[in-house]
C-alpha cells in the first residue's frame, strides 16, 4: 500500500484547466434554453455510442478520463445507459448495421437531450463516406447539436465540443 | 526455400516477407491446407474475389502460414453457383471468414456432403439481402441495397436453470459495438456466442474506388489503434508490387513508429486491466503515462496516434537529434515507471486474485483455434512475425519474444509489461543506430494484375494486407486482415466456466478489434 501512496504523492496533480466553448462547432440553432443548459453543464451525464468508427476516436474519448482532462472534476461523467444520459457522444460514420441501434439509443435518452458528433467521420463520413453499408455523417440519422472534426480529434477538442453543447449560444 | 507441398506448383512473390502463390484445383485446395496443418502451420486469412471481368468466374484465396513463410492458395470458381471445399474442419478460424466471403461475394463453402457448415450471415445483418453481394463488380459502391430480414438464430443452450443474457451492440462502457449472447446458470457462463459485423462500412469496396497510393490512408483506418501496423502492411504489399525497397532510415523509422504504437496500446490496456480488476489507481497512473507518450508523439511525429506517418515508399516524418535525445530520455523515465508499477501490480493481492486463473486459454485450445499475437504468446506459443520470419529492420534488432504458459488474464498482463519494456529497448537501438538516408523512395510502376502481401506484427498480433493492383494505378482488390479474426473465437472459449462479472476483465485482457474484423 505504501508504494501506491508514494506514487500518488510523487506524481501530484496533473489536471489542466478545461477549454471554453467554441461557436464554430455548433450545428444549427440551440434546441435547449439557457436555464436547462446551465443545469446540464453543472452535472452532465454522457453516453458514448460508437456507430461505426475505426476506434481511433474511442482512444481519445478514453483519454478524456485521464488525469490531465479530469472530466469528472468538471462535473461530466460517462454513464452506462442512455436512459441515464443527457448527452450522446457519437463516433463514426453510421454503419447501416448500427443505424437502428443508434436511433433506439437516441430515443432512449430522456428529453431534454444533446448530441455531439465526434471526428471527421461523425461530421461528414470521413474517408469512408456514404456507401452501400455506411450512412455517412451522424446528422444523417439523428439530430446533431455540435460536431467536432479531427482524425481523431484530441481529447481537449472533444471536451471543448461538450462544453459548447452545454453553453448557451452567443448572440 | 519453398515449403514442401506435394503436387502444388509454388511461385515465389517478390517483397519484404517470404510469400509463395499457387493456383490449385478443388482437391489440392483441401489437401494443401491439410498438409500445412499437419506440418504445424495455420490459416492466416481467407477472402474471395469477383473475376468475371478478367479471368472469368470468381476465386477464393487461403493464405497459410508455414515454417518457411506464407503460401497463398488460389482456387478459381465458376460463375454459376460458385462453391469451394470448406476449411473450417481443418482450421476452425475459417468459419467466420467463409461466412464473410459469402456475404460479400456470394461464394459458398461446402462440406464433403455438399452442405454449408454454417449458412448464417455474418456481415450483412439487415443491411442487404441474402441474394445481394456488394463486393461483386456489378454492384456500385453507393448502391442502395434493399434491406434483408436480419434474422439470426443464436445457438440455444437448454437445461435446468439455464438462461440467456443478451449484451450489445451498444455496451455500457466506451467500447466498440458488438453483441454477446451469454448462456448462464446463476453467475457461471456455460457458453458465449459473439455476433459481430455491426461496424461493417464497406471498407473493401471503398478501396476499389481508390488509387494504390491513396489506399494507404484508408488502410491506416481499418483499426485506428493499429494504424501504423496497417499502414506498414499496406505499404509493404504495394512496394512488393512496385518493386520498391524503402531505404534503411525509412525502415528504422517505421519500426520506431510500430514499437511506439505497441507501447501506447500496452500502456492503455495495463491501466484498463487494473481498473477492471478493481485497482483504479492503475488506470490513473497508466492513462497519465499514455497521455505523456501521445503528446510526445504529437511533438515529434505530428500525430498522437501516428496516422499517415507510414506511406508507400517510406515514411512521412523524421527524427532529428534533439528529438531523438528527448525520446531516449522519455524512454528511460517510462521504463522506470513501468518497473515500479509492475511491482505494485504483481504485489497487489486483490488484483492478482482477480487475474490468476481467470479467463484461461490453454495452449492446446489456442493452437486448435489458430490464435495469434499477444494472446497466443500468453498461451505458450512463442510466435512473433518480427522474429520469424522477420522483416527488415528487425533482423538486426533481435527482438525478444515475451511468452507465458498460463493463458490467463494475469499471463496477458505479464506479456504486456514485458513487451512494453522490450519495445523501449528496441526504441533505444533504433534511435541510437538511426542510419542516414532518404525518408521516401519513389514508388516504381505497379503493373495491372500485380499482387503483393504485407505482413507486420502489430501490438495485437499479425496484421496482413493482400493487395491486387488494377489498371491505371487503381486498387483492384484489397483484403486487410486483423488478428482479431483468429482471436475472437478464442474469447468464447476463454470465458467458459468463469462468472459473468469477470467477462469485462477477460474481454479487456484480449482487447480485440471490432472495426478490424467488421470492415
Amino acid at each position: 500500500m505504501y508504494k501506491i501512496l508514494i506514487k500518488i504523492a510523487q506524481v501530484g496533480l496533473k489536471s489542466e484547466p478545461p477549454p471554453s466553448a467554441d461557436e464554430a462547432l455548433r450545428r444549427g440553432a440551440p434546441r435547449l434554453n439557457e436555464e436547462i443548459l446551465r443545469l446540464l453543464g453543472r452535472a452532465l451525464a454522457i453516453r458514448h455510442v460508437d456507430a461505426g468508427s475505426c476506434n481511433g476516436c474511442e482512444l481519445e474519448i478514453h483519454g478524456l478520463n485521464n488525469p490531465y482532462y479530469n472530466l469528472e472534476g468538471r462535473g461530466f461523467k460517462f454513464v452506462a445507459s442512455p436512459r441515464h444520459a443527457d448527452l450522446l457522444l457519437v463516433t463514426g460514420p453510421v454503419s447501416r448495421n448500427m443505424e437502428q441501434a443508434l436511433q433506439r439509443t437516441y430515443e432512449a435518452v430522456p428529453e431534454p437531450k444533446l448530441v455531439v458528433a465526434v471526428g471527421d467521420c461523425g461530421c461528414d463520413g470521413g474517408v469512408f463516406g456514404e456507401n452501400y453499408a455506411s450512412r455517412g455523417r451522424v446528422a444523417n440519422v439523428i439530430p446533431v447539436d455540435v460536431a467536432v472534426p479531427g482524425c481523431p480529434p484530441e481529447p481537449v477538442a472533444i471536451l471543448r465540443a461538450i462544453v459548447t453543447a452545454v453553453t448557451a449560444a452567443k448572440r | 526455400m519453398p515449403p514442401p507441398l506435394p503436387g502444388i506448383q509454388l511461385q515465389a512473390l517478390a517483397g519484404a516477407v517470404p510469400v509463395w502463390r499457387a493456383a490449385v484445383e478443388a482437391q489440392l485446395w483441401r489437401t494443401g491446407c491439410e498438409a500445412v496443418a499437419r506440418a504445424g502451420g495455420r490459416l492466416a486469412a481467407l477472402w474471395a474475389n469477383d473475376e468475371r471481368d478478367a479471368a472469368g468466374g470468381f476465386s477464393v484465396r487461403a493464405l497459410l502460414v508455414t515454417f518457411e513463410g506464407l503460401v497463398c492458395l488460389e482456387l478459381a470458381l465458376p460463375e454459376q453457383a460458385p462453391s469451394y471445399p470448406d476449411l473450417s474442419d481443418v482450421y476452425p478460424c475459417a468459419a467466420r471468414m467463409q461466412r464473410a466471403a459469402f456475404d460479400l461475394v456470394g461464394v459458398r463453402a461446402v462440406t464433403a456432403a455438399h452442405a454449408a457448415p454454417d449458412a448464417r450471415g455474418w456481415l450483412r445483418h439487415a443491411a442487404w439481402r441474402e441474394d445481394a453481394f456488394p463486393l461483386r463488380r456489378d454492384v456500385p459502391l453507393a448502391a442502395a441495397l434493399p434491406p434483408g430480414s436480419g434474422r439470426y438464430d443464436f445457438v440455444q443452450v437448454a437445461g435446468d436453470g439455464v438462461h440467456e443474457i443478451a449484451v450489445g451492440p451498444v455496451h455500457a462502457g466506451t467500447i466498440e459495438p458488438g453483441h454477446f449472447r451469454f448462456s448462464v446458470v446463476g453467475e457461471q457462463v456455460l457458453r458465449l456466442e459473439q455476433r459481430l459485423g455491426y461496424k461493417h462500412k464497406g471498407i473493401e469496396k471503398r478501396f476499389e474506388a481508390m488509387g494504390l497510393e491513396e489506399g494507404a490512408r484508408l488502410a491506416g483506418r481499418v483499426s485506428g489503434d493499429s494504424t501504423v501496423a496497417y499502414a506498414w502492411a499496406y505499404a509493404m504489399a504495394l512496394e512488393a508490387i512496385a518493386g520498391t525497397e524503402p531505404g534503411r532510415r525509412a525502415l528504422f523509422l517505421r519500426a520506431l513508429l510500430l514499437e511506439r504504437e505497441r507501447i501506447a496500446n500496452h500502456l492503455g490496456d495495463l491501466g484498463a486491466l487494473g481498473n477492471d480488476g478493481g485497482l483504479a489507481f492503475g488506470l490513473a497512473q497508466f492513462s497519465r503515462l499514455k497521455e505523456d507518450f501521445l503528446r510526445s508523439n504529437a511533438r515529434v511525429f505530428g500525430h498522437r496516434y501516428l496516422m499517415d506517418r507510414v506511406v508507400p515508399g517510406g515514411v512521412a516524418c523524421d527524427v532529428d537529434s534533439p528529438a531523438a535525445q528527448a525520446l531516449l530520455e522519455e524512454g528511460e523515465r517510462l521504463a522506470d515507471e513501468l518497473r515500479s508499477l509492475r511491482a505494485i501490480y504483481y504485489d497487489h493481492s486483490g488484483l492478482q486474485d482477480r487475474c490468476i486463473t481467470c479467463g484461461r486459454l490453454t495452449p492446446r485450445t489456442a493452437a486448435l483455434l489458430g490464435v495469434v499475437g499477444l494472446a497466443a504468446r500468453a498461451s505458450g506459443h512463442a510466435m512473433d512475425a518480427r522474429v520469424h520470419p522477420g522483416f527488415a529492420p528487425y533482423g538486426e534488432l533481435q527482438p525478444a519474444i515475451a511468452s507465458h504458459r498460463n493463458g490467463d488474464v494475469a499471463a496477458r498482463i505479464v506479456v504486456r509489461f514485458e513487451e512494453a519494456l522490450e519495445s523501449l529497448r528496441l526504441q533505444r537501438l533504433l534511435l541510437e543506430g538511426l542510419p542516414a538516408g532518404a525518408l521516401r523512395s519513389p514508388l516504381g510502376t505497379a503493373a495491372a494484375g500485380g499482387f503483393g502481401i504485407g505482413w507486420v506484427e502489430g501490438w495485437r498480433g499479425e496484421v496482413i494486407v493482400a493487395l491486387h493492383a488494377g489498371a491505371g494505378g487503381q486498387v483492384r482488390r484489397c483484403h486487410p486482415h486483423d488478428p482479431s479474426w483468429q482471436n475472437w473465437p478464442a474469447l468464447e472459449h476463454a470465458v467458459i466456466g468463469n462468472i459473468v462479472p469477470d467477462f469485462p476483465l477477460i474481454n479487456k485482457s484480449f482487447n480485440l478489434s471490432y472495426a478490424g474484423v467488421d470492415l
